[in-house]
């Protein structure tokens, strides 16, 4: 094979290969979408791949899987482990016959992420076996080395990987792809398959006969390795061992933690061969915890005495600080430095042409004075148009809108949720919002594909993750099914057509919903539809700011005047806003 | 010393910050030599300030540390003053001349430093200025502002001229080669 410069969701699609993988789902979410997007993508391909509807849905297709035998992987981020934590949990107790991999993509420092938990714990607490590569080639020979590990215990295994791994690159020499596949067959089985009370007491004595065991081979197999140097260690797992290895001075011991249960006994024997000990790890302090469990006399440094922080990601500036802080002195030697102070900031900010921000003018508009609950998306942006109130997991954005809609607050309430999102956990709020009465407005924001995460295909897409043809789901059909009153289809470039609909609404009692459709400009782009752009006349231009306010990227605003830069893609919002009629489509007087 | 040349590429999502870094890595593989990176990826793209880190000659973590990299290259002045800290003392800032002003900036009336203000916050440092665009739009389109800057920084990446044209070669589309190498040797060829 040749080597390769590899992003490190690539190096683990690869690896999934490498194992002979059958089956794949997954819901996207930063940073693990492109395992799924590679995989789907592949010019040959002998297994099964879709993007499931939520994760708890890919979660129980890949675990159905893995009990008829095959080799299947579930991909999430962390927070969508949160949704497939149902499952997760008793998945352990039914255990597997072919190899089932859960991965969950950690983001510490939340880089796109709405916390900064640790799927280490979720391991722990359903008693599954974890691994935590430390690199990104480590990346691909763990995941295969999870498969494996999953038959021999007929365990889920949980692959943790952190956003310094999903995408990160490095050089990489890939192993071959197999090519020895499996025909799922589901072998009957009840008192494994069906976990009434007293098959699920039996299952939860086997799983934990198994903890034992697994901790073992995790050392016997060198997923988790010491090599002792003197009175003094660090313990690392993650990508926070590859920046204590690059420190390490020669005469510090180093324990690598690379799988999780981590053994005591093992685990002792290292920490008492030592006088003091440094836990470095991003997240929680989960191997500090067993350390400080097995520690006797060793002092214990990390997180729980504050050496190390315990929010954010490390780099080897950070791990450098807390080695001189617990008197290891490292390899290198980190300047302290500030950032140049009060620079402008550069946030991330929603395409010129994006659909979403012409509804956030409309909604703000006729909705003075309202509540703006919203969702988990591109469209979590419109924070920066004001109409952004509330945010807090998938789907949230309308059981928040009727929580607070029953809880007295009498003002409007405008929830705004993409199709992506409505689809994976926000039905169900619809339902019992308007079962239960609530008087709220919904406006989905729809633009056909998930696109946030790399414009991922959707049930509302027209095609599956591997572009076969599927029936586009009928939004308004599902909304009427859950008893809304009010159903409203708007192109989200028509503003008058969107702040009429907006008012009907606003009149109503009830459920409303607005479904606001323009596809996502990105896509729009790709797939070749072009519109002409737009021109400022800078004559009939008073420079009112009007544009401006509405924060598009191609509007810009100089010497008293706005003009339209390149981004322009034609939308024509700006023009129905300006109120001297400046904005024109270009070439027209 | 860390033992590897240390470059932070910082830019505008949507600038190529990604592509530039292939680059990078690519040519690392054909010089035999071992490579680490990282890249911004999922919703800081849409126009937000990006940081792609790549570590040539790296073995271990893909993280540039403040007061570290051996060289910054930038493909907007404002996005270089945001990053400078990073640079190493004795270290190369090689950025584009222009900026995109940050729409934010528009619609809040916010005071952006103009390239005066910026060159005089990054005096002190060696700085080399690239107008990108316009040797961008000389190799032929404006798209391969990213190649001109590469190629603006190549004298002082220790990789061979070659091996980086060779990656260019392999990392841009078949039908935009010609167009990309052009743009390096135009960039290769500016700086004073």
């Amino acid at each position: 094979m040749v080597i390769r410069y590899m992003l490190g969701n690539e190096v683990i699609a690869h690896a999934c290969c490498e194992a002979n993988i059958d089956f794949a789902s997954g819901y996207p979410g930063t940073p693990s979408s492109e395992v799924i997007d590679i995989l789907r993508t592949q010019d040959v391909r002998d297994f099964y791949v879709e993007w499931s509807v939520n994760e708890k849905v890919a979660l129980e297709n890949a675990l159905a899987a893995a009990w008829t035998g095959v080799r299947s992987l579930a991909t999430m981020k962390h927070v969508g482990l949160n949704v497939a934590a149902d499952p997760l949990m008793t998945s352990a107790y039914t255990g597997v016959t072919g190899g089932l991999v859960i991965l969950s993509a950690d983001d510490p420092y939340a880089h796109s992420s709405q916390n900064e938990q640790d799927s280490r714990r979720y391991a722990l607490f359903a008693k599954i076996p974890c691994l935590d590569p430390a690199s990104v080639r480590e990346a691909g020979t763990m995941m295969v080395e999870a498969f494996s590990l999953s038959e021999e215990f007929g365990l889920p295994v949980l692959f943790r990987p952190t956003t310094r791994i999903c995408h990160s690159k490095s050089d990489v020499e890939p192993g071959e792809v197999g090519s020895d596949h499996r025909t799922g067959h589901f072998e009957r089985n009840p008192q494994q398959y069906v976990v009434i009370p007293a098959h699920t007491r039996v299952l939860h004595k086997k799983l934990n006969e198994k903890q034992a065991p697994v901790a073992r081979a995790l050392v016997e197999k060198g997923v988790n390795t010491v090599v002792v140097k003197g009175t003094t260690g660090i313990i690392a797992g993650g990508i926070a061992a590859s920046y204590v290895q690059e420190l390490l001075p020669e005469n510090v011991s180093f324990a690598k933690i690379g799988g999780y249960p981590i053994d005591p006994d093992w685990l002792g024997a290292f920490v008492g061969q030592h006088d003091k000990i440094l836990v470095v790890e991003e997240l929680s302090p989960v191997i500090e915890e067993a350390v400080r469990m097995v520690a006797t006399y060793t002092i214990v440094h990390g997180k729980m005495d504050g050496y190390l922080p315990h929010e954010g990601e490390l780099d080897p500036a950070s791990v450098a600080s807390a080695m001189k802080k617990a008197g290891i002195i490292p390899v290198r030697d980190f300047p302290q430095v500030t950032p140049v102070p009060d620079i402008p900031r550069r946030p991330p900010i929603l395409c010129a042409g994006c659909g979403h921000r012409s509804v956030f003018y409309a909604i703000k508009r006729v909705f003075k004075d309202g509540i703006f609950p919203s969702d988990i998306g591109c469209y979590t942006l419109g924070i920066q148009l004001g109409v952004v109130d509330t945010t807090i997991c998938m789907g949230a954005s309308i059981t928040v809108g009727s929580g607070i809609s029953r809880s007295g607050e009498e003002r409007d309430i405008v929830c705004t949720i993409g199709d992506s999102t409505f689809l994976h956990t926000g039905i169900q709020g619809l339902l019992n919002a308007v079962y239960n009465g609530a008087n709220m407005t919904v406006v989905i924001l729809d633009n056909r594909i998930t696109a946030m995460t790399g414009h991922q295909p959707n049930p509302n897409t027209g095609v599956t993750a591997t572009g076969v043809e599927s029936p586009p789901v009928s939004l308004e059909a599902i909304c009427r099914s859950c008893g809304a009153a009010y159903v409203e289809r708007v192109s989200s470039y028509d503003l008058t057509q969107c702040l009429e609909a907006m008012k009907a609404a606003k009149a109503r009692k009830g459920v409303k919903v607005i479904i606001a459709y323009q596809p996502c400009v990105i896509n729009a782009r790709r797939a070749g539809i072009r519109r002409k752009s737009f021109t400022v006349d800078p004559d009939a231009c008073t420079g009112c700011k009007a544009c401006v306010r509405f924060g598009c990227p191609a509007i810009e605003f100089h010497e008293d005047k706005a003009s339209i830069n390149a981004l322009c893609s034609g939308c024509s919002v700006c023009a129905q806003i300006c109120p001297t009629g400046a904005i024109r489509m270009e070439g027209k007087k | 010393m860390s033992g590897s040349y240390d470059v932070l590429i910082v830019g505008v999502g949507g600038q190529g910050t990604i592509l530039a870094s292939n680059i990078l890595g690519e040519a690392c593989l054909i010089e035999g030599k071992s490579v680490r990176g990282a890249e911004t990826h999922g919703m800081a793209q849409r126009g937000g300030s990006v940081e792609t880190h790549i570590r040539i000659g790296g073995k271990y973590g893909p993280l540039i540390s403040p007061g570290t990299a051996d060289l910054i290259i930038s493909f907007d002045l404002l996005e270089a003053l945001r990053y400078s800290h990073f640079l190493k003392e004795g270290g190369v800032i090689i950025t584009n001349t222009e900026t995109i002003i940050p729409t934010s900036a528009f619609q809040h009336d916010a005071d952006v430093p103009g390239q005066e203000d910026i060159l005089n916050l990054l005096s002190g440092r060696d700085v080399i200025t690239v107008d990108a665009a316009a040797l961008a739009l000389e190799a032929g389109t404006i798209l391969t502002q990213n190649v001109v800057m590469l190629g603006a920084a190549s004298p002082y990446i220790p990789l061979a001229v070659e091996s980086l044209k060779e990656a260019v070669r392999r990392s841009v589309p078949p039908k935009t080669v010609d167009t990309n190498l052009k743009a390096f040797d135009l960039g290769r060829g500016a700086p004073e």
